[in-house]
């Protein structure tokens, strides 16, 4: 076997080209310092065994050493070898470091701009129906930790969607499938991902019930906000009305809705500052915050001064139930008959008025030839 | 049947020459006026946007002035002007009509309640609508003014009410139950609903815009009626005046130029704005 200097007297050359016009160019000391520095050149161009050798050489076969990860990769969402070579996200064949050397394409810090190159281009999202999510990630929490601070515990592409064995969120082994969403999450998230495992939503997917939310569907999956921010304190509601439907409606007959709609008042009450975030428990649990035993206590850290009355207040009546609120049903009902009656007999009155009244305008100014027409 | 084109010079301010101006409102009654109609409408501008909170009209204008904290701020500042002005009116009625025992402001042809010919004249009115029988001869406040007035009335002890127990909803949990407060929202909303609805589509038209008075009543503003007009709006008013002798009294000064012209132009822009959220409420109210 021949050293690396045998093969560097020509492909140390800058311009030296294949016969397609491919650099075939090293940078020797690059190499050298890489990972793989210590190997010879042929130990991964095993096809070339003197000099010269032939103008075309056979693709080098990383998985003759790196078998667990080419076996991860061939049952993967990027299996065709084609389109995904290892080096489209370790980068140039020569230069390979190891993942926590900063000048690693797959250093934590480095991670979101290698996947990027492919999932923040919209051309290509579009071609394989994926959402461009790059720039969601980047301008998310977990992108800022990363991008601002650089810190590298925070979460990164592969944190959640593994590295070479990826899978798509519809298989069932897959981290991001919706049923392992909040074990994935719960890897840095612990603490969350116990409050929310005992929480009903929690249960629920546990329980095998698809429907009830995991992390991502709260807090989106790659644009995630920090969410005492005011952007997804606005955003949020609609998400829990997207499932409860008639608990939104309802909520938007009431005075915590309209002010918090109207902007510039983001603290406005939204569903989680009254039924908790992820241990939401059903009302009639007594650890829950809007059981009525705890209401007084959970108004209050709004509402100075509330007491056990003020409580009773519902914050989601529906004013056109007549069972479950007939009190309101029966105000609201003669409000709108007082508007409805009032109206009525005024928009008839006045236009009857108009009508007598222009006709009259009319009639006496012909009356005196039309002079003050 | 008498003349009705000549209302609308009826103001009498180009050079008749010598037109007596008699007095139909005072001062302070047009400066209550004023209040009235400048707080209902930032009440209004500011009410609707929480009103119809779902709104793209609603949102933008909203966060245009400095989001909900600016909103219910000028919200809060109109109604207890609002408030103050209704105070200062109550305070008024009653130093006239029970400290000084001035007649006929509880009752009779001068007072704001309803009498007997108010029904009369309601009657009388929609028969002359159809053209089966004479117009009525109106006295100092016809029955249709006599509405606005108990309307305004009503509605600010409801409006106000409910505003108040929502702005101070812990203080009035104390004394009222946990539902009252939902209630307080329906009726303060559909309240405030029923009077914007009411003043900006059938006062604005009973009294400024239909074709006798278009484009709007200026004696409210300059608070004297020239002696054509009275005669023709208040034929009764006017002849029991003359009747008993007190038509002198009530001989006032003609307006101002500028009072005129400036009221004109505060008058205009209310009922364009009043105009204006007429259509955004009716738009919004039939998207609901």
């Amino acid at each position: 076997m021949r050293a690396q200097t045998d093969c560097l007297s020509c492909h140390a050359d800058q311009g030296l080209q294949d016969a397609a016009g491919h650099s075939v160019s090293v940078n020797g000391q690059k190499f050298a310092s890489s990972l793989h520095g210590s190997l010879k050149c042929t130990e991964c161009h095993t096809t070339i065994k003197e000099y010269p050798h032939p103008d075309t050489v056979t693709p080098v076969k990383c998985e003759t050493c790196h078998a667990d990860q080419a076996a991860g990769l061939a049952g993967s969402v990027h299996s065709n070898k084609a389109d995904h070579p290892c080096t489209s996200c370790h980068g140039d064949a020569h230069s390979i470091f190891p993942k926590d050397d900063p000048r690693s394409a797959v250093y934590p810090l480095n991670v979101p701009r290698t996947c990027g190159a492919c999932h923040g281009n919209d051309a290509m999202a579009k071609k394989n129906g994926l959402p461009n999510v790059y720039p969601m990630y980047i301008d998310s929490i977990h992108g800022f930790a990363l991008s601002k601070e650089g810190l590298l515990v925070a979460a990164n592409c592969q944190s959640c969607h593994g590295s070479h064995n990826i899978l798509s969120h519809k298989d069932p082994a897959s981290p991001t499938y919706k049923a392992n969403v909040p074990k994935t999450c719960g890897t840095c998230h612990a603490g969350i991902t116990a409050d929310y495992m005992g929480g009903v939503h929690g249960t629920a997917i546990a329980a095998g019930n698809m429907k009830a939310p995991v992390c991502s569907d709260c807090h989106t999956a790659h644009a995630i906000l920090q969410p005492t921010e005011s952007e997804f304190r606005m955003q949020s509601t609609p998400i829990c009305g997207s499932c409860h439907k008639d608990k939104l409606s309802t909520y938007r007959d009431t005075f915590h809705s309209q002010l918090g709609s109207l902007g510039g008042y983001v603290e406005t009450a939204r569903c989680w500052d009254c039924h908790g975030a992820h241990d939401v428990l059903p009302a009639s649990d007594p650890r829950s915050p809007v059981n009525p035993a705890n209401l007084v206590k959970t108004c209050g850290r709004c509402h100075a001064g509330a007491n056990a009355s003020f409580v009773q207040y519902q914050p989601h009546a529906n004013a056109h139930n007549r069972k479950l609120n007939p009190a309101l049903y029966f105000i609201r009902l003669f409000m709108n008959l007082l508007l409805a009656g009032t109206l009525t007999f005024f928009v008839i009155h006045t236009i009857l008025w108009l009508i007598r009244s222009r006709y009259d305008q009319i009639k006496s100014r012909s009356a005196k030839g039309g002079k003050n027409a | 049947m008498p003349d009705l084109e000549q209302a609308t010079g009826g103001s009498g301010l180009q050079g008749h020459k010598k037109e007596r101006f008699f007095m139909r409102f005072t001062r302070a009654q047009r400066y209550l006026h004023a209040v009235l109609f400048t707080t209902f409408l930032g009440l209004a501008a500011t009410g609707l946007p929480m009103r119809f909170s779902e709104s793209y009209w609603a949102r933008k204008f909203a966060s245009g002035v400095g989001g909900f904290g600016a909103i219910i701020f000028f919200h809060k500042l109109c109604a207890v002007v609002l408030t103050l002005a209704f105070m200062v009116h109550l305070k008024d009625v009653f130093t006239r009509g029970v400290v000084n025992r001035e007649k006929g402001i509880f009752w009779g042809s001068n007072s704001m309640v309803a009498n007997w010919k108010d029904v009369k004249d309601l009657f009388g009115h929609l028969r002359w609508f159809l053209g089966l029988g004479p117009k009525p001869h109106f006295g100092r406040f016809a029955y249709w003014e006599k509405f606005d007035y108990w309307a305004v009335f009503w509605g600010m002890i409801v409006i106000g009410f409910s505003g108040y127990a929502m702005w101070f909803a812990p203080f009035f949990a104390r004394f009222l139950p946990g539902w009252a407060l939902n209630a307080v929202l329906v009726i303060h909303s559909e309240e405030g609903l029923l009077a914007i609805l009411f003043i900006f589509s059938i006062h604005f038209v009973n009294t400024h815009l239909r074709p006798d008075s278009f484009p709007m009543d200026m004696v409210i503003f300059t608070g004297v009626e020239s002696e054509e007009g009275f005669k023709k709006k208040r034929p009764e008013e006017y002849s029991k005046l003359e009747n008993e002798g007190k038509l002198a009294a009530r001989i006032s000064e003609e307006p101002a130029t500028w009072l005129v012209n400036f009221t004109r132009v505060v008058g205009t822009i209310a009922i364009l704005i009043g105009l204006v959220l007429l259509a955004l409420t009716l738009s919004a109210y039939f998207r609901e």
